[in-house]
């Protein structure tokens, strides 16, 4: 391919190879995680050799780590994180200083170096979230216990890996040289509160100011801008991008637009993410695998086995179901990517020598590809048998986690009356609403409103959709709400949809999509105002109420008669015509019962009820 | 279109015990015979649709009315219910015929034991006291007035007893009209309504 610019050949290459090796990996049911790093070993060095220098592309894909840390950030509400402070801080720090401490003391042991024991034990205590994350909802585990302690231990993982990527150059064998001493300190500080302060004070009116402008493109490129600015203001005194990112992210966790910023930034991530893993896959020395095969088998198992041990133990503590304990096992025993990641810096800080690093990462990669299939072995031999046995069903301890289960599409002046009486009620409603402002206003009464596009697939997704009974869709747009409406039957057909019709036609459309909760906006202020109008021309005001409500009972019908006769003109008028000589016809009707009864009681006859009728004491 | 239809009220089911069993005991009888209508799940907004109350009581050959007892009556509506529902002309007065030769049974709780339906109680009067207005709304439909089903004490009475109380308001909905009592009783003939009962009084 002479002539074409090398980052056209290259997209081509780990594009194509990604696309080729995910789905089959996925197909095979390993997950998206090992075809990517199927895809790297392919297309790197040891396999096709399509691509020689995976450094140069390690470099740019750690931008996806970047990203993840900055969601992770988004993530950690702090009213989350005070929920979930016991599985979080107390069993994933367990999780992580045991595991990192057993691991050190074989390597010391081993007679390795202690830097290297130290490095190697971090690296390898890190378990894969990536994996856990596509694991678990796959096998429909996120709202068990075990599915949320595994989350809330890589949750403490990727807090500690922060901790441990600012501190690894500490470990540094030349520790005096180029440092700056304390002015370096002084100025990392600064920037830290600096960020914090900026993003405290100006990222929410800036983010306001710029969902303002209602162009959704300008919207992402204002969050990737965020995190690439926040990554490049803290390496340029030293400290981690990532941890940078992850400031940025917490930050933000508690503003309107979370979840517009997590569905934008999203597939970034995905695919930075996938290039990252592409590029450990093609990392992966397979010379070093080669030389020592045995050692290679050794380590691999070791690791695994000795986090697997920690693990078990620590699920006899836990409120853990037993049937459940082997995905707990297996999913964080394995190794993960964040342990390429303190890899990587450990050899950039040139804390530990390359070769070691490699053999490690290998020992990752490795056990990442064998998690799959622990997992369908654990489901064959050991599952079974834990749920003969009596199976303890998990306590609903953390209820943070779980979505409302009513969602309001469009918070303008309809769908906040439906929400606030859900809210008198006790019930509580996640808002979506694409008008910035109010829903700063409403988030301001403590509302859990979020700013966002109610027809995009992807954000209803994640704000619980999925999980809602009700989903109120109130939106004033009809296009937008029939769009909305489309997307909700196709694909969360377990929500009742209850909607706002804005006129008869928008009626006939949800009516069309299987809606069967639809209110037209007017028709009930209307008839209030004409009970009103009844009874100042004299009508009581009891008659009043049961004419408009007759009204009402016949209009519904009447619509009800006309629906499939939608798009037929003729039909149309004649079924119209047809309702209202009807409702004229009883009303007819009544007016001259009532004069009947009139004239009945001229005869000396007066009985609607019973109680008027004589008594014998009368 | 059912033989048995059974009318049930109760203001807030979600707190109810005894005309909660008694109603899921009937629904599950034979639909093709029993219908039950639960009135406050279908006119939350005291709306009747006469016209369909009409023509299942047309069809029907016993009523049975299942409520608490409050305030010595029944639930407001049910009463609204009755009033229209049983219209004139329709139930009772000129040409209301279409409730005659049919059989009407009440199936109530409440909530004070027997013992407070006694003179020396704090209700005063034996229960049967308060079914006059029962009675008679039966009498003047040509109705025959079946003996009532009554729980007393309906708030402290046990499971079990609520239970057993299902089970017997099932059976004797599954027996009907072969009831024992029904044999010694006489058709009860409608109660006219002389035309000229009352004198003339103005319009209001």
């Amino acid at each position: 391919m002479e002539g074409a610019p090398t980052w056209l050949t290259s997209s081509l290459i780990y594009l194509g190879a990604a696309v080729l090796a995910v789905p089959i990996a996925r197909l095979l049911g390993l997950g998206s995680v090992i075809g990517y790093l199927a895809a790297g070993i392919a297309i790197g060095p040891w396999g096709l050799a399509l691509v020689t220098d995976a450094q140069a592309i390690l470099g740019f894909a750690e931008f996806g780590v970047v990203l993840m840390l900055f969601l992770v950030g988004l993530e950690l509400e702090p009213k989350r994180l005070w929920a979930l402070r016991r599985p979080i801080f107390g069993w994933g720090s367990v999780q992580l200083a045991g595991s990192t401490l057993l691991l050190a003391a074989v390597g010391l042991a081993a007679g390795l170096d202690w830097r290297l024991a130290l490095v190697a034990g971090l690296a390898l205590a890190q378990s894969s979230t990536a994996i856990a994350l596509s694991v678990l909802p796959e096998r429909n585990l996120m709202p068990t216990t075990a599915g949320r302690s595994v989350v809330s231990v890589s949750l403490f993982q990727d807090i500690g890996g922060i901790v441990i990527l600012a501190l690894l150059p500490l470990l540094a064998v030349g520790t005096a040289a180029g440092s700056g001493g304390w002015q370096q300190g002084a100025k990392a500080v600064g920037m830290v509160l600096a960020i914090v302060l900026g993003g405290r004070l100006l990222l929410r009116p800036a983010l306001r100011w710029i969902a303002r402008s209602e162009t959704p493109e300008i919207f992402t490129a204002a969050s990737l801008l965020l995190v690439v600015a926040t990554a490049a203001l803290m390496q340029a005194v030293g400290l981690s991008m990532a941890l940078g990112a992850f400031l940025a992210g917490v930050l933000l966790a508690e503003s309107e637009y979370r979840r517009e910023l997590e569905t934008d930034i999203g597939p970034f991530k995905g695919l930075l993410l996938g290039l990252f893993f592409i590029a450990v896959g093609m990392s992966i020395d397979f010379a070093v695998v080669m030389k020592d095969p045995v050692l290679m088998a050794a380590v691999v198992l070791g690791f695994v086995l000795l986090k697997a041990l920690l693990l078990l133990a620590m699920v006899r503590l836990m409120p853990i179901p037993r049937a459940e304990a082997p995905v707990f096992v297996v999913l964080l025993a394995q190794g993960g990517e964040f342990g390429f990641v303190v890899l990587q810096a450990a050899t950039g800080a040139s804390v530990i020598p390359g070769a070691p690093a490699s053999f490690i990462v290998a020992a990752i990669a490795i056990s990442m590809l064998m998690t799959p299939l622990l997992l369908v072995l654990a489901d064959r031999f050991v599952a079974p048998r834990l749920a003969s046995s009596g199976r303890v069903d998990g306590v609903d301890e953390i209820q943070d986690e779980q979505q409302a289960p009513v969602l309001i599409l469009g918070f303008g002046r309809y769908g906040q009356i439906v929400g606030r009486l859900i809210n008198a009620s006790g019930l509580s409603a996640t808002v979506l609403d694409h008008d910035a402002e109010a829903v700063n206003g409403l988030r301001r009464f403590g509302w859990p409103a979020f700013y966002g596009d109610a027809t995009r697939l992807d954000l209803l997704r994640v704000a619980g959709a999925g999980e809602a009974r009700v989903i109120v869709l109130a939106i004033d747009d009809v296009e937008q709400s029939l769009k909305a409406a489309d997307i909700i039957r196709e694909h969360f057909p377990q929500a009742t949809l209850v909607a706002r019709a804005r006129n008869t036609t928008h009626w006939y459309g949800l009516h069309q999509r299987g809606v069967l909760h639809i209110e037209r906006e007017t028709l009930d202020a209307a008839l209030m105002s004409g009970r009103t109008v009844l009874e100042l021309m004299g009508t009581e005001r009891h008659t009043a109420r049961n004419l408009a409500l007759r009204f009402r009972q016949h209009n519904i019908e009447l619509l009800n008669q006309m629906a499939p006769h939608q798009g037929d003109e003729k039909q149309l008028i004649s079924v119209a015509k047809q309702g209202r000589r009807e409702l004229e016809e009883l009303w007819q009707r009544e007016r001259e019962e009532r004069r009947e009864q009139r004239a009945r009681r001229g005869d000396g006859f007066q009985a609607e009820r019973p109680d008027a009728v004589p008594g014998a004491d009368d | 279109m059912a033989d048995i239809l059974v009318i049930a009220a109760h203001p807030q089911l979600e707190h109810s015990r005894a005309t909660r069993a008694l109603m899921e005991a009937a629904a599950h009888l034979d639909p093709a015979r029993v219908h039950v209508r639960d009135l406050y799940a279908l006119y939350p907004d005291y709306f009747i649709d006469v016209a369909t109350e009409q023509a299942l009581l047309a069809q029907a050959r016993l009523l049975v009315w299942l409520h608490p007892v409050h305030w010595y009556s029944m639930p407001p509506l049910l009463k609204l219910w009755l009033d229209e529902v049983f219209a004139f002309g329709w139930a009772y007065g000129p040409g209301g015929k279409a409730l005659a030769g049919k059989d009407l049974w009440l199936a109530a709780s409440t909530g004070g034991p027997d013992t407070s339906y006694r003179p020396d109680g704090y209700n005063r009067y034996f229960f049967d006291a308060f079914l006059h207005p029962y009675e008679q709304t039966a009498a003047l439909c040509g109705m025959r007035w079946l003996p009532p089903l009554v729980q007393h004490g309906a708030h402290r009475a046990s499971d079990a007893l609520i239970e057993s109380q299902a089970q017997l308001f099932s059976q004797r909905l599954q027996s009907w009209p072969r009831w024992p009592e029904i044999d010694a009783m006489e058709r009860t003939s409608q109660c006219e309504v002389p035309a000229d009962a009352r004198p003339a009084e103005s319009a209001t």
